[in-house]
C-alpha cells in the first residue's frame, strides 16, 4: 500500500509516523509542503507538530499551502486521509472535516497517556479493533478540545462517524475522563464518506511494546486490508 | 563619545579591568569596543572567577570524544554513535521574564547540541523556586513550566526528565537549568575552531533585533529592587524558527561544506565570532551593513551585543556558498556572507565603509581577566542533637505529612505539560530514577537524569559536591545503565564573597574526587554566579546531568513493583543519618548538622554490583534511596505500580525514625522474586555488600507491621493533594 506523509517546516511527528508506516510494510514517501504534486497514494497522512509554528491559529496557514490543494483534491476523490493532532487541526481548517479544535479546557498543554474506546469500527481505519475496545494512546496538544454545532454532532453520532471517545481504563466515558473538554468526549471523527479521519491521539507512538504499547498497530493494519 | 567611569561601570566592568583594556589596546576603546569587552569579559562568558577551579575537574576518559571548551561535550557509545550533551543556566532572565527566560534557555541549549552535528533527542530541566507561598512563586512557576514546554513541545524534542524544588533560598532568585542531549555520528562532529584564510563567514537564521542586549552582563550581576527594569535584556524565543534552523543546519552538515560552526548564544555575534577566531588563531572581519536586521537604524553596538535567538555563524569551505544557500532558502531562513577570516588576529568591524572597531582577538579571549578569588573553607558541622530529646511523632503521621509537602508531592502537573513521547523513542519517561531514550532504529539506549542537593552542599560543600555525583551515578544504575559522563551547571552566589567562593571551590573539589573515583568525567558545563538579590545569596546548587548507556533497551528496569510476594531487599547499610534530612527539616525544622557522608568506595562497589544483578536479570525492579530515606523510597516504588508493601521492622532497631528516614548514601532497593533471593544475596555477600530484606510486595495496603496500614489509594491522595489546592 502506498502512503504519503506531508511534511511542513514545523511538523515534528513526521519521522515517527514514517517509522511506524515502514514497520507495518507501507511503501511510504515524504512529501514537502511546497510541492505541487502528490505521488500516487492510497493513504495520505498529515502528521502532528506545529506546521508553520501554529501562529495565527493551529493549522490555519498549513490549510492554505501548495500541497494541501492536492490533498483536498485526492480526498474528494476518495483517497484515505489520516490527520493526527496538528493534522486533525489542519483538516478542520481546510473544511474537509467539520468543527474546530479549541484550546484545552484547562488552558494548558497536555502531554500524557489516555484511554479511548472504539465506538465505531465499521470503517477502513478501525475494522481490526473490536467494538468497545479500550486502547491506551498518547496525547500531546494545546488545542484538542473538539467543538461543533448541535446538528453536526447529531450527524456524527447518528451516522457512526466517531471512531474514538476518551474514557477511563475500564471504558467509562464521562466528563472526568475527558482530558481536553471535547464535546461528547470525542477523540477523533470521520467525514460522511469515512475516508478522512482526524484524531488528536497519536497512534504512531503506540506501535512498540518496548517504548509504550502496541495499541496503535491495528489502526495501520486495518488500512492494509 | 568620551568613556567615563560611569559608562565603564554601567557595562559591568571594574575600573581596574578598564585600565587593563587600555593597556591591551594601547589606547582608549571607543563605545562599541567597550561594549564588546564588557560582553566578553563578564563572568558569564569569561569564567574569570571559576576557570582556575574548573581546570581541576577530570574531563578525560576512554569514552570521551570532546570535553569542556566546545559548545557541548561528546561521548562515544559504541559503533558510530556519539552522544552530545550539555546543561546550561538561564536563571537571571527567567526571574525577570519567566516564560521567555525559560523558553530561550531551552532554545540556547538545543543550539549548543545541534551546532555540533547532533539531532537533539531529549531535554531535561532542573528548576528551583522560592517558597510556594512567596507572592512571586506561582507566577514564576507557571511561566517557567509553560516556557520550557512551549519551546520543547513545538520544536519536537521530548522533555523526559527533571526536578522541581521549592526553598525560600530561591525567593528572589530562581534557578532554571536546561539540559539537551543529542545523537550524532561520531565521524561527523562539528567544532567551532576556524581554519583557513579568506574563508566566508556566514550568518544564518533569524534576523537581529534589539532584544537581549547585554543579557550576559545582566547575568553577571546580582539583582536589586530595579531588576524589573532589565526586562528588555531578556531575549524572545521562537521555537518554530529554531526548528527550521535545526533542520537546515543538519541538512547542510550532510556534506563537507562546513569548516566550523558556532551558535550565537550569550553575547551573540560578538562571542561567536571571537570564539571561532580565537580557537583558530585567526582574525575575523565582519561587515555589519550586511547583518540581517529586524529593526531599522540598528547601530554596530546593538548588532554586536544583541542576543536575538535562533542565529548561527558558519565558516564555509570555498565554493560552497551556492549549495548551502539553497538549503537555507528551502527552510525560509536568512543566509548572508557577512565577513571573512583574516591573518590579522584582530576582530575587525566595518560599517558604512569605515572601520568602526578593531580589537586583538586574544585581548578578548585568552587575555581576559582571570581571578584567583579569596575563599574560605567550611568546617564539617557538629552533630548536636539527640533524637531521644525530640518530641515524639508517629511514623505514619510523619510519612503522610512529608508525602503531601510541595517538594515531595507528585509533579505530574508539571510533566503533563511536556511532550515526553515525540520522536517515539522514549522508553522511560519522567518519574523514575532516570529517563531512557532508545537510539533511533537501534537496540541500545541512553539513560539521562538531573540531580541537585543544595542543602547538603550548603552544610558542607565538599561532601555535598561528592554526594551529588554519587546520586547521579546511582540514578543511572537504577534503570540498568552504565554511567558514562556528566555535565554540570554550577549555580552559586556572589564569587566576590570569600564564603561563597569557598562553597564553589569546595563543591568542585568534591565533584572532582567523586568523578575521578567513579570514572565519571565532566564533559561540559556552565557556571552561574551572582545568584542573589541585594547581597542575599542562594544556597550553593550544583546541578549534575548524567548520561549512561544501556546496551540493549530490553534490559531496562524501573522502580515499579511487579508482583505480589516479591521481596524488597535493601542494598547498602543504614546508619540512620538524620541531619540535613527531609525528616529533620520538615518535622522538626532542624536544618543544622552535617550532610550524610559520601563513601566513594561503597558507592562504586554497590553500584557496580547492582548493575551486574540487573544485567543478569536477577531483579525485577530497582530504586535508589535518596532524600526522604528508606520509607520514601518504598512509597515511590509502591505508588505508581498500584501494589502495596508489607514492611517488616528489623529485629535489632535502635530508632525507628533513624532507620526509615535516615539519608545514608550508597543504598538501593531491589525487588526480587523469592526463588532468586539466595542467588542475589550470595552475589552481594560475595562482594562484601551489606543487604537486608525490608518488605514484601502485597496488594492494596502500604503497611508496617505493628505501626500502620494505609490503603494505597489514600497514599496516592496524600501525594497528589498539594497541587490541587495550590
Amino acid at each position: 500500500m502506498n502512503s504519503s506523509v506531508i511534511v511542513f517546516p514545523g511538523s515534528n511527528c513526521d519521522r515517527d509516523i514514517a517509522v511506524a508506516l515502514k514497520k507495518l510494510k507501507f511503501q511510504n514517501t515524504m512529501v514537502w509542503h511546497k510541492d505541487t504534486t502528490l505521488p500516487k497514494s492510497d493513504l495520505i497522512v498529515i502528521p502532528g507538530g506545529f506546521s508553520y509554528g501554529d501562529y495565527l491559529r493551529s493549522g490555519a496557514i498549513a490549510a492554505k499551502s501548495n500541497i494541501l490543494k492536492e490533498v483536498i483534491k485526492s480526498a474528494n476523490e476518495g483517497c484515505l486521509v489520516l490527520g493526527i493532532c496538528n493534522g486533525f487541526q489542519i483538516l478542520t481548517e481546510t473544511g474537509l472535516l467539520k468543527g474546530v479544535l479549541l484550546r484545552n479546557k484547562n488552558l494548558k498543554f497536555i502531554g500524557k497517556d489516555i484511554y479511548v474506546k472504539t465506538i465505531n469500527t465499521d470503517n477502513k481505519f478501525c475494522h481490526k479493533y473490536a467494538q468497545n475496545q479500550v486502547l491506551k494512546f498518547n496525547i500531546a496538544h494545546n488545542e484538542g478540545n473538539y467543538f461543533t454545532n448541535p446538528d453536526h454532532i447529531k450527524n456524527l453520532e447518528d451516522k457512526n462517524l466517531i471512531p474514538f471517545k476518551y474514557c477511563d481504563e475500564k471504558g467509562n466515558i464521562d466528563e472526568k475522563n475527558n482530558p481536553n473538554g471535547s464535546l461528547n468526549n470525542i477523540a477523533g471523527i470521520f467525514n460522511d464518506k469515512k475516508n478522512i479521519l482526524g484524531m488528536m491521539p497519536h497512534p504512531e507512538r503506540m506501535v512498540d511494546q518496548i517504548i509504550s504499547s502496541d495499541d496503535g498497530i491495528n489502526l495501520f493494519t486495518s488500512l492494509l486490508n | 563619545m568620551k568613556i567615563t567611569n560611569a559608562i565603564v561601570e554601567k557595562h559591568g566592568l571594574k575600573l581596574e579591568e578598564y585600565s587593563k583594556i587600555k593597556e591591551l589596546l594601547k589606547r582608549e576603546p571607543n563605545f562599541l569596543e567597550l561594549g564588546i569587552f564588557s560582553a566578553m569579559w563578564n563572568e558569564h562568558c569569561s569564567y574569570k572567577s571559576s576557570r582556575i577551579h574548573l581546570k581541576n575537574l577530570p574531563t578525560k576518559g576512554k569514552q570521551v570524544i570532546q570535553g569542556p571548551g566546545e559548545n557541548a561535550g561528546v561521548i562515544d557509545i559504541g559503533d558510530d554513535d556519539a552522544i552530545i550533551f550539555k546543561i546550561e543556566s538561564h536563571n537571571h532572565p527567567s526571574y525577570i521574564e519567566p516564560y521567555q527566560g525559560a523558553a530561550t534557555g531551552v532554545g540556547g541549549i538545543l543550539r549548543d547540541v545541534f551546532t555540533m552535528g547532533a539531532r537533539p533527542v531529549a531535554l531535561l530541566n532542573s528548576i528551583h523556586f522560592g517558597s510556594p507561598y512567596h507572592p512571586k512563586t506561582k507566577t514564576l512557576l507557571n511561566g517557567v513550566v509553560s516556557g520550557i514546554g512551549g519551546y520543547g513541545n513545538c520544536i519536537g524534542v521530548p522533555t523526559v526528565a527533571g526536578e522541581t524544588k521549592f526553598d525560600s533560598t530561591y525567593n528572589e532568585n530562581i534557578l532554571v537549568n536546561a539540559m539537551a542531549v543529542g545523537h550524532a555520528n561520531k565521524n561527523k562532529i562539528f567544532y567551532s575552531k576556524a581554519k583557513g584564510l579568506n574563508k566566508s563567514v556566514v550568518y544564518v537564521g533569524s534576523k537581529t533585533g534589539r532584544d537581549g542586549i547585554h543579557g550576559a552582563s545582566m547575568a553577571s550581576a546580582e539583582f536589586n529592587e530595579n531588576s524589573e527594569d532589565k526586562k528588555p535584556t531578556v531575549q524572545v524565543g521562537d521555537p518554530f524558527t529554531e526548528k527550521l534552523l535545526m533542520e537546515a543546519c543538519l541538512e547542510l552538515m550532510k556534506d563537507e561544506s562546513i569548516i566550523s560552526i558556532q551558535d550565537m548564544g550569550a553575547a551573540g555575534l560578538t562571542s561567536s565570532s571571537v570564539e571561532m577566531a580565537s580557537k583558530g588563531e585567526l582574525g575575523i572581519e565582519l561587515h555589519l551593513d550586511k547583518v540581517p536586521c529586524r529593526e531599522e537604524n540598528m547601530t554596530p553596538y546593538e548588532m554586536m551585543l544583541s542576543e536575538s535567538q535562533e542565529r548561527m555563524l558558519i565558516i564555509l569551505e570555498d565554493n560552497k556558498e551556492k549549495d548551502a544557500k539553497k538549503i537555507f532558502e528551502k527552510w525560509d531562513l536568512d543566509f548572508v556572507v557577512i565577513g571573512k577570516t583574516t591573518c590579522t588576529n584582530n576582530l575587525t568591524l566595518k560599517f558604512k565603509d569605515k572601520t568602526v572597531g578593531e580589537i586583538p582577538i586574544d585581548a578578548l579571549a585568552s587575555k581576559a581577566p582571570l581571578y584567583d578569588r579569596k575563599w574560605t573553607k567550611t568546617k564539617l558541622p557538629e552533630k548536636n542533637i539527640n533524637i531521644k530529646d525530640l518530641k515524639k511523632i508517629k511514623l505514619e503521621d510523619a510519612l503522610l505529612k512529608i508525602l503531601s509537602l510541595p517538594n515531595q508531592s507528585s509533579k505530574s502537573w508539571i510533566t503533563e505539560q511536556f511532550d515526553q513521547m515525540v520522536m517515539a523513542d522514549t522508553a522511560q519517561r519522567s518519574g523514575g530514577d532516570a529517563a531512557i531514550i532508545r537510539i533511533n532504529k537501534k537496540e541500545k539506549a541512553i539513560a539521562v537524569s538531573v540531580d541537585s542537593s543544595s542543602n547538603y552542599c550548603k552544610a558542607h560543600p565538599l561532601t555535598g559536591g561528592k554526594q551529588i555525583v554519587c546520586e547521579s551515578w546511582r540514578n543511572l544504575i537504577s534503570v540498568g545503565a552504565k554511567p558514562i559522563a556528566i555535565t554540570n551547571c554550577l549555580n552559586f552566589g556572589n564569587p566576590e564573597n570569600p564564603k561563597i567562593m569557598g562553597e564553589f571551590a569546595e563543591c568542585l573539589i568534591g565533584l572532582k574526587e567523586a568523578c575521578e573515583f567513579l570514572d565519571y568525567p565532566v564533559v561540559s558545563g556552565n557556571v552561574s554566579f551572582y545568584n542573589g538579590t541585594n547581597k542575599k545569596n542562594i544556597d550553593p546548587t550544583p546541578v549534575i546531568g548524567g548520561v549512561g548507556l544501556i546496551q540493549d533497551v530490553k534490559n531496562k528496569i524501573n522502580h515499579l513493583l511487579k508482583k505480589e510476594g516479591n521481596i524488597i531487599l535493601q542494598v547498602g547499610k543504614t546508619f540512620g543519618h538524620l541531619y540535613q534530612s527531609v525528616f529533620f527539616k520538615e518535622i522538626y525544622s532542624i536544618t543544622e548538622g552535617p550532610p550524610p557522608d559520601a563513601n566513594l568506595s561503597n558507592e562504586k562497589n554497590n553500584g557496580q554490583t547492582v548493575l551486574k544483578l540487573i544485567n543478569n536479570k536477577l531483579i525485577t525492579s530497582a530504586h535508589d534511596i535518596s532524600s526522604g530515606g528508606l520509607i520514601l523510597a518504598l512509597v515511590e516504588m509502591s505508588l505508581p505500580s498500584k501494589y502495596g508493601l508489607k514492611i517488616e521492622k528489623p529485629q535489632k532497631l535502635s530508632n525507628l525514625m533513624e532507620f526509615y528516614f535516615g539519608e545514608d548514601q550508597g543504598r538501593y532497593l531491589l525487588e526480587i522474586e523469592p526463588e532468586n533471593l539466595q542467588k542475589v544475596k550470595k552475589i552481594l555477600n560475595g562482594n562484601n555488600i551489606f543487604n537486608e530484606s525490608v518488605a514484601v510486595v502485597q496488594k492494596n495496603y502500604f503497611e508496617m507491621v505493628g505501626e500502620f496500614k494505609i490503603n494505597i489509594i489514600d497514599l496516592y491522595k496524600a501525594n497528589n493533594k498539594w497541587y490541587n489546592n495550590y
